[in-house]
């Protein structure tokens, strides 16, 4: 204070400039840096089908029409088929998948007691083969995983994604946490385009909600259908950030905090994407 | 594990106009892409794709690389009487595919 009462400034002045030093700041730091403007409203939520042309939509809704369903005729043959030391198939345990895995889709990433994390589909049939059927694990993004999960998920088509599991919180706040953290040489978070600006567009394409409903996926640019991480992936080299190993908790805690984002909402796997 | 997925009607007036929807399981390698390390991959593609009916020619096509993967062919044609239709594609490194659907027109 004294140094203040010895300059030429006085008092009043100072407290001005200060002032108008912070708001120029203010303003500076809200134009370059925006704050994040949280969660989709629950009643404000849609689905990236609603987004998509007439075409694509009735891809989707055809099974005959659907290339995601030469995925789901694979695994349906993979799901009967014996393999590893075990010689037991998928079947052998866990009968029809239409009774058996309805639902599993709409509740998976799942929480797992022995790891005391949750896994996905992947690795629950990954978990399954090399316990279960003493067979090697299987790669991720391979055509016979990606026709496992989605003959699985399949069977959940429809029905409203849960998320109850109160052993999830601490890996849906996990998830949140690098949903909304600034990463990459663009210094953007999922959130400014997932949560802020849906709706708009990036480079003429419409920005979606990304709420994982149809996953495993196919999606036109690929050629074929993908899982969610790959999909994750795809957001994270836009963003040019570092991307995770397949795999990675990181992942498996946005697909956690991403179903519970899109709790309610209905599955639609296979879905079919541009 | 080449799959197909075909949509025929079950059944049709005579004379009436059906739509008949294929896809197939393919990869649809162009020849032009090259792996990470610059050797070129070699084109694996569709070449042709034909339908008949009651053993009689009624659609086919040629097919090239600009086509996507996993093609999906549909066309009309009028049911004339109750039969099978027989779809066949073939293409590069022997690949060979036949699907049959049933249909009864009263």
């Amino acid at each position: 204070m004294g140094a203040l009462h010895r300059s030429s400034v006085s008092p009043g002045r100072g407290r001005t400039f200060v002032l108008i030093a912070a708001i120029v700041l203010a303003a500076l730091l809200s134009a370059t840096l925006p704050v994040l403007t949280g969660d989709i409203p629950i009643d404000k939520r849609r689905s990236t089908y609603e987004q998509m042309s007439a075409d694509t939509k009735a891809m989707q809704d055809e099974d005959t029409a659907n290339p995601g369903m030469l995925w789901v005729l694979d695994g349906e043959v993979a799901w009967r088929t014996k393999t590893g030391a075990a010689e037991r198939s998928c079947a052998d345990c866990h009968g029809e998948a239409p009774n058996t895995m309805k639902g599993v889709g709409a509740r998976y990433p799942a929480f797992d007691t022995k790891r005391g994390a949750p896994v996905n589909i992947e690795e629950r049939i990954n978990i399954c083969r090399t316990e279960h059927q003493r067979a090697p694990a299987l790669a991720f993004e391979s055509k016979e995983l990606l026709a496992l999960s989605v003959y699985v998920a399949r069977q959940s088509r429809g029905m409203p994604i849960e998320s109850t599991d109160a052993r999830l919180e601490p890996f849906i706040s996990a998830g949140r946490d690098i949903f909304t953290r600034r990463q990459g040489q663009l210094n953007l978070a999922c959130a400014h385009c997932h949560n802020d600006n849906w709706g708009q567009k990036l480079a003429g394409v419409p920005i979606p909600q990304g709420h994982p409903t149809g996953y495993p996926l196919y999606r036109l640019e690929w050629q074929t259908l993908g899982s969610l991480q790959r999909r994750l992936r795809n957001c994270l080299i836009g963003m040019r950030a570092e991307i995770y190993p397949y795999g990675a908790p990181e992942y498996v805690a946005l697909e956690t905090f991403l179903m519970w984002r899109a709790r309610g909402m209905p599955i639609e796997s296979p879905a079919v994407r541009p | 594990m080449a799959s197909a997925l075909i949509n025929v009607p079950a059944k049709a007036k005579r004379g009436e106009i059906i739509a008949i929807k294929t896809l197939i399981s393919h990869p649809m390698e162009t020849g032009f892409r090259h792996t990470e390390t610059g050797v070129p991959i070699p084109r694996d593609i569709v070449t042709r794709f034909v339908a008949t009916y009651n053993g009689e020619e009624i659609f086919s096509a040629q097919l090239y690389p600009a086509i996507a993967a996993n093609p999906f062919i549909t066309f009309s044609t009028v049911a004339t009487e109750s039969g099978t239709f027989e779809f066949k594609w073939t293409g590069d490194n022997g690949f060979a595919a036949t699907e049959q659907a049933k249909i009864i027109v009263e």
